[in-house]
């Protein structure tokens, strides 16, 4: 059963294609790498599937996605709700000013959750999901800028575990961080898929090849490639994701 | 041909030198006037006692309260109007002629001279509306004059809250709202102090639109629709009409240094809310 469905997505930035009719389908609890140049709109299109481009000034959407076989564009979506489901890792890490205890709580305290109890649990089991909890136990009161950059990221996935979401979007996220905070940051990923459906947008084509099960490329917002991850880094169909998965351009 | 480059760059610093000192000795030169005639004059009990015969003996207790409450009453109306305003144009609209208008709407009323506020309050707060010379009046007619100031500094102190910022309380949930209350406003509040603290500075100073809306009651105020004095009014009718320029000096003292204050104050707030942007 598919988690999320895009069909015939097109997006127009300033009345320049960004997406050029995308179809692709993601299954559940499945981890689907979205690979392919600067510029191709891999972020673009995870945006989407969270509804971040809503604010966004000359923009046009054309086709439809649907999360559990319902349109997330309809009009009687909560938009705060459905973001709360799809939850989204930014590229940079951005810890609020506040606690690491405060930065986790701060989703879950908008929807409502209110007892102490229930928020602390939320805040050790997903800083214990992110594989962080041991390194800031400690110091959960201290400000979330005092972490390191591959623990400030680490954070950013644990606040958005802690919305208990269904699936969730990361978009490279460890552009910025080095390859012991990234080893952490993949294992954290293939222990997540048992429970959370997961698409991961990277640059990085030898992490795609790690972590995901199914793999995607875009090409200046076209989608070149889709399947299994096996395959399309062994045998690809197109000539052009051979050339990028090998390094001949990109 | 650099031997004569070498005399311009002398010349001119030596210029730049002596407009720096004109300009540094001018400032002091009125700041330790005022002090020195006014500094004698200052004692507890010029603080703390009503003025009698008009402010030739006594202190000026009740002018300190009158210019403490105008200025409140001018900042808690002008605050939320300003900050809402702010916020409006900053996140729920996006560049169009309308914010254009608004905009040159609120400079242009940044540079309209005070007594023409003061007239337009005399005859809007004070007779149409029949609050008289008041506290209310006063402070309406005064938050009209600073809501330039409080609404340009409060934009660009929520112009610069990063966007990412904006964009993880999206994607935690947040609404656009919940947003603006727990993510922008709290880190944008350096600088909308900033800019009422020096709204509070032009509202202590100010005189020609107080004498017109609040009046220059000596007495201490019952309610918010007596007349007060404040100490630019207090400083204003003491030298003009010749009543004691001993207190009127005195009066000019704590004003000046009540200004001081409230810029140094100021001052302080912008350097943190400056190091708090660039992350400490």
């Amino acid at each position: 059963m598919n988690k999320i469905l895009l069909k015939d997505l097109s997006f127009y930035f300033e009345g320049k294609k960004v997406l050029n009719s995308v179809n692709l389908e993601v299954l559940k609890n499945e981890i689907l790498a979205i690979i392919g140049p600067a510029g191709s709109g891999k972020t673009t299109l995870l945006r989407l599937i969270n509804r971040l481009e809503d604010a966004t000034y000359n923009t046009k959407k054309e086709g439809d996605i649907f999360v559990d076989d319902k349109d997330i564009y309809s009009v009687d979506i909560n938009v705060p709700e459905l973001r709360r489901r799809i939850g989204m890792v930014f590229a940079q890490p951005v810890p609020l000013p506040r606690s690491i205890y405060e930065n986790i709580i701060y989703g879950p305290r908008l929807a409502g959750i209110i007892y102490k109890k229930k928020l602390d649990e939320l805040v050790e089991h997903s800083l214990r999901q992110a594989f962080l909890w041991d390194e800031v136990k400690d110091r959960l009161n201290q400000s979330a800028l005092s972490l390191s950059g591959g623990q400030k990221q680490r954070l950013c996935i644990a606040r958005t575990l802690a919305l208990q979401p269904e699936v969730i979007l990361l978009d490279e996220p460890c552009s910025s961080l080095d390859p012991i905070s990234t080893a952490k940051i993949e294992e954290a990923m293939l222990r997540l898929k048992e429970k959370y459906t997961i698409i991961i947008v990277t640059n990085n084509t030898k992490q795609a090849a790690r972590v995901a099960d199914k793999v995607a490329f875009l090409l200046m917002g076209e989608l070149i490639e889709y399947g299994q991850s096996r395959q399309v880094f062994t045998i690809p169909v197109d000539k052009r994701t051979d050339d990028y998965i090998t390094g001949r351009f990109g | 041909m650099s031997i004569n480059q070498n005399i311009i760059e002398k010349i001119v610093k030596i210029f730049l030198w002596i407009f720096t000192i004109i300009t540094i000795f001018i400032l002091f030169y009125i700041v330790g006037f005022i002090l020195k005639n006014g500094i004698g004059g200052l004692s507890k009990e010029f603080f703390m006692e009503f003025p009698k015969s008009m402010g030739r003996e006594g202190g000026i207790f009740p002018i300190i309260i009158g210019t403490i409450l105008l200025t409140l009453a001018a900042v808690f109306i002008a605050g939320p109007l300003g900050i809402g305003t702010a916020v409006y144009l900053t996140e729920y609209t996006r560049e169009n002629r309308i914010t254009q208008m608004i905009r040159f709407g609120a400079d242009c009323l940044a540079g309209i001279p005070s007594i023409v506020f003061g007239l337009f309050g005399f005859v809007l707060f004070v007779i149409k509306l029949k609050m008289g010379w008041s506290i209310i009046s006063g402070g309406l007619t005064l938050s009209i004059m600073i809501l330039p100031t409080i609404i340009r500094t409060s934009e660009e102190a929520i112009k610069a809250v990063p966007k990412p910022l904006r964009e993880v309380s999206y994607s935690l949930g947040g609404t656009k709202w919940q947003t603006i209350v727990f993510i922008v406003i709290p880190q944008a509040l350096p600088g909308i102090l900033t800019g009422i603290i020096l709204s509070i500075g032009r509202c202590v100073g100010e005189t020609a639109a107080v004498i017109f809306t609040a009046g220059s009651s000596l007495r201490l105020p019952n309610s918010l629709f007596d007349s007060v004095r404040t100490m630019s009014v207090h400083f204003y009718i003491l030298s003009r009409e010749g009543i004691s320029l001993k207190n009127a000096y005195a009066t000019a003292s704590v004003l000046i240094i009540s200004i001081g204050m409230i810029n140094f104050l100021s001052y302080w707030i912008m350097h943190r809310f400056i190091r708090r942007i660039e992350g400490k």
